[in-house]
């Protein structure tokens, strides 16, 4: 037997009083962890292939299995606790770079859970949102600056084109191929019944769902996948994918085994091929080239679509967006660090990129210093945690957010944060068969609209406590936030107050 | 049609183009407008001057043949269609390419090719009738690329990085030896009756369209470039 440095971080617990051998965990597990022993008549697992995803757990009739952290430990050591020690294990076996997958879980600060929302109190009354009217419409694209009339002084409403939706909340981008045909089609059905979008990601989209086509953004990215007119007509809007949140300045590559069937159909390239998207888009060097790429997508859409250009939260993020805001873009999308992903280099998931609040906040107030917030939407994006998140987002200054995780997670995700081995157990980052049949789209896309039908009502409470009954008043209204516990520097760049100021 | 396109914008321009029922248009003095029929299909469009960038970006079927050069991102992301290029392209010519075939009179610049695909019978092909610059077929995941060297010597008819990031696709180049840097992922080897076939009907094609001799075309030493499925880019990751 080898030498084993790493011992299973978390173990298999099996009551035997409960478990009725009915081999229910063999059966639902991808990572092969329980198997029966016929001599012993009984239950083993082999809790190294565990990934923690509760699985068997949540499967079980008898609830005769739970998942517990292992109280095996290194020598206490605050220095090197564990994880990086046995980083450095798997590195020494391996040779390779690490990889991990969703966002970050590492312990940064999160400054929504710092941030605090004002109500009404005597003054300026209150609305109860289940009488009164409440509009959490909005509307994404650049507004005008000013009123155009025509010869007999009437308003001319030719409007840039824009996104309606019925709620602030969008389904970020999320690949076909990183994630699975019964994902996609939970979330497209669920941004139709919602009145929102979802993302198609980099893999273009499933011939299944273009009729969802007015609640579809559709994703150019450096690779091109799946990029060709029809898609780009069917879309509610053009995404370019600059950046995201968790993988700031790399690109994207899905494995050839990945690649098969309608996934290789979907993304134009053969069966087994490696789909790899490149870092920079390389007709990209400047502000310049961008315009280019976004005019080059509104020439050949007839400026029928509004374009989204999405970018990582970076430390220089506020200058990036006021050239976009300038490119003739009409949303940016601002991926903060802690955002999820399929798969992503583990040091540059963890060390790199900003968290969101400070760059929405940031990007928000440079826009208006200059005077063209007004070109643009505002997306945010990047570990919404909550309804919550979402109303303090607005009151920073975002027309509208992504989310992605929370999605996921409506779906049965359970943050496992093993997407890249593509044997989620869940059916949802997979793409083997008996594993996507294990996500039930009609389930999916109600769990969906119940999460994001609660999320709105739980904003419209919010608001209407604060006195306000609509969510365009609620935009930039950072008066309605004050910091808890927050430095002085992270105040200026929230731009709120402290709580008790 | 013919529209004179002086002191036309580009918006204007392609204005025109996507409203005209006609099919066969011809554009005159044409100075820099971009995106000359992106995303067009069913129509042939002559192009005499210079056509500005992103010329039939997304083009989904329809003809260009240009009397002059183009500039940079000649057919990004083209679907289908053919693109004759009586003169030199620039930069990041067939960008994304997922069909169709452009043909390149003379020269183009850095980073031609680079990320074609193909998909079934949907195989983009992009011939160059004189040199190709640096970072030819980068990043190339499917179709054609075939160099003629025409007026060079028995040396390669590219600039530096040739096939960097290959992992599929094909490259012809009418030389002698290979690029002296290609990278560990690329092969190489001298061109075989069978290749040469494969590819007739794509020379037949550039030779009619520029008054070559495809038999004299084909009859020249090539070099094969392919992606070396040994020794592939993937990077070594370990799951953590």
């Amino acid at each position: 037997m080898p030498v084993q440095f790493l011992y299973p971080e978390y173990e298999v617990m099996r009551s035997p009083d409960l478990c009725i051998l009915c081999r229910v965990c063999e059966r639902e597990c991808a990572n092969e962890v329980h198997r029966y022993d016929a001599g012993r008549k009984r239950m083993l697992a082999d809790s190294a292939k565990c990934v923690n995803c509760h699985r068997c757990v949540a499967l079980c009739p008898t609830r005769a299995l739970k998942i517990v952290k292992s109280d095996h430990t290194f020598k206490e050591n605050a220095n090197w606790p564990r994880q990086s020690i046995e980083e450095i294990y798997r590195q020494a076996e391996s040779g390779g770079v690490l990889l991990s997958s969703m966002g970050t879980p590492k312990d940064y600060p999160i400054y929504w859970d710092k941030i605090l929302i004002n109500a009404s109190q005597v003054t300026n009354p209150s609305i109860d949102p289940l009488r009164e009217p409440m509009e959490t419409r909005v509307f994404l694209g650049a507004k005008p600056d000013s009123i155009r009339r025509d010869q007999n002084g009437k308003i001319i409403t030719d409007l840039p084109p824009r996104i309606p939706l019925s709620t602030p909340i969008m389904f970020s981008a999320m690949s076909y191929g990183s994630i699975s045909y019964n994902a996609h089609a939970s979330l497209a059905r669920a941004a139709k019944e919602l009145g929102i979008c979802y993302n198609t990601g980099e893999g273009g989209l499933h011939e299944d769902f273009y009729e969802y086509g007015p609640n579809t953004i559709v994703q150019v990215a450096s690779g091109r996948f799946g990029v060709h007119k029809d898609y780009l007509e069917t879309g509610a809007a053009i995404e370019i994918k600059m950046g995201q949140g968790a993988k700031p300045g790399i690109g994207g590559h899905l494995p050839g085994a990945k690649v098969f069937g309608d996934v290789s159909r979907t993304r134009m390239i053969p069966a087994g091929t490696d789909a790899i998207s490149p870092a920079p888009h390389h007709d990209i060097y400047s502000i310049e080239d961008l315009r280019q790429l976004v005019f080059s997508l509104k020439e050949a859409t007839e400026y029928k679509k509004p374009v989204i250009v999405k970018i990582a939260a970076v430390h220089n993020v506020a200058a990036i967006a006021s050239g976009i805001a300038r490119s003739g873009a009409d949303i940016i999308a601002i991926d903060g660090f802690r955002g999820g992903t399929g798969a992503a280099p583990t040091r540059i998931r963890a060390n790199v990129g900003i968290p969101i609040e400070l760059a929405l906040a940031s990007v928000d107030q440079r826009l208006r210093d200059e005077g063209i917030r007004g070109n643009v939407s505002i997306v945010a994006g990047g570990s919404i945690h909550s309804s919550a998140d979402i109303v303090k987002a607005i009151a920073l200054g975002a027309d509208a957010v992504y989310i992605g995780t929370a999605a996921l997670l409506a779906l049965g995700c359970h943050l496992c944060r093993s997407c890249q081995s593509g044997r989620c157990n869940w059916g949802i980052a997979t793409q083997i068969p008996e594993l996507v049949g294990r996500l039930d789209p009609e389930i999916g896309y109600k769990r969906l609209v119940n999460l994001v039908h609660a999320w709105t009502h739980e904003i419209k409470e919010m608001m209407g406590g604060m006195g306000i009954n609509s969510i365009e008043a609620l935009k930039g209204n950072r008066l309605m936030l004050r910091g808890i516990g927050l430095s002085e520097t992270e105040l200026k760049i929230l731009g709120i107050r402290h709580a008790g100021e | 049609m013919m529209i004179n396109a002086k002191e036309l914008e580009y918006q204007q321009l392609n204005e025109i183009i996507r409203q005209s029922s006609e099919q066969n248009i011809v554009i005159e003095n044409c100075m820099g407008q971009r995106y000359i029929g992106a995303g067009l299909s069913g129509k042939n469009i002559t192009i005499h001057g210079t056509p500005g960038n992103a010329l039939a970006a997304y083009m989904n079927g329809s003809t260009i043949c240009v009397f002059g050069n183009a500039q940079d991102a000649t057919a990004d992301t083209m679907n289908d269609g053919v693109i004759c290029i009586h003169g030199s392209a620039g930069d990041a010519t067939g960008y994304a390419m997922r069909g169709g075939h452009i043909l390149v009179r003379d020269d183009t610049g850095y980073r031609a090719g680079i990320h074609m695909k193909e998909y079934q019978d949907k195989i983009p092909v992009l011939m160059i009738g004189r040199k190709a610059g640096s970072f030819l077929g980068e990043y190339q995941a499917g179709g054609i690329i075939i160099v003629f060297n025409l007026d060079g010597n028995d040396q390669p008819p590219v600039g530096y990085f040739c096939g960097t990031g290959m992992h599929g696709g094909k490259i012809f180049l009418r030389c002698s030896v290979p690029p002296a840097d290609l990278p560990a992922q690329v092969c190489w080897h001298h061109a075989t009756t069978e290749d040469l076939e494969s590819v007739r009907e794509y020379v037949q094609e550039f030779a009619d369209a520029f008054g070559y001799d495809v038999q004299q075309l084909l009859t020249q030493h090539y070099i094969v470039l392919t992606p070396n499925s040994a020794n592939p880019y993937q990077q070594l990751y370990t799951s953590n």
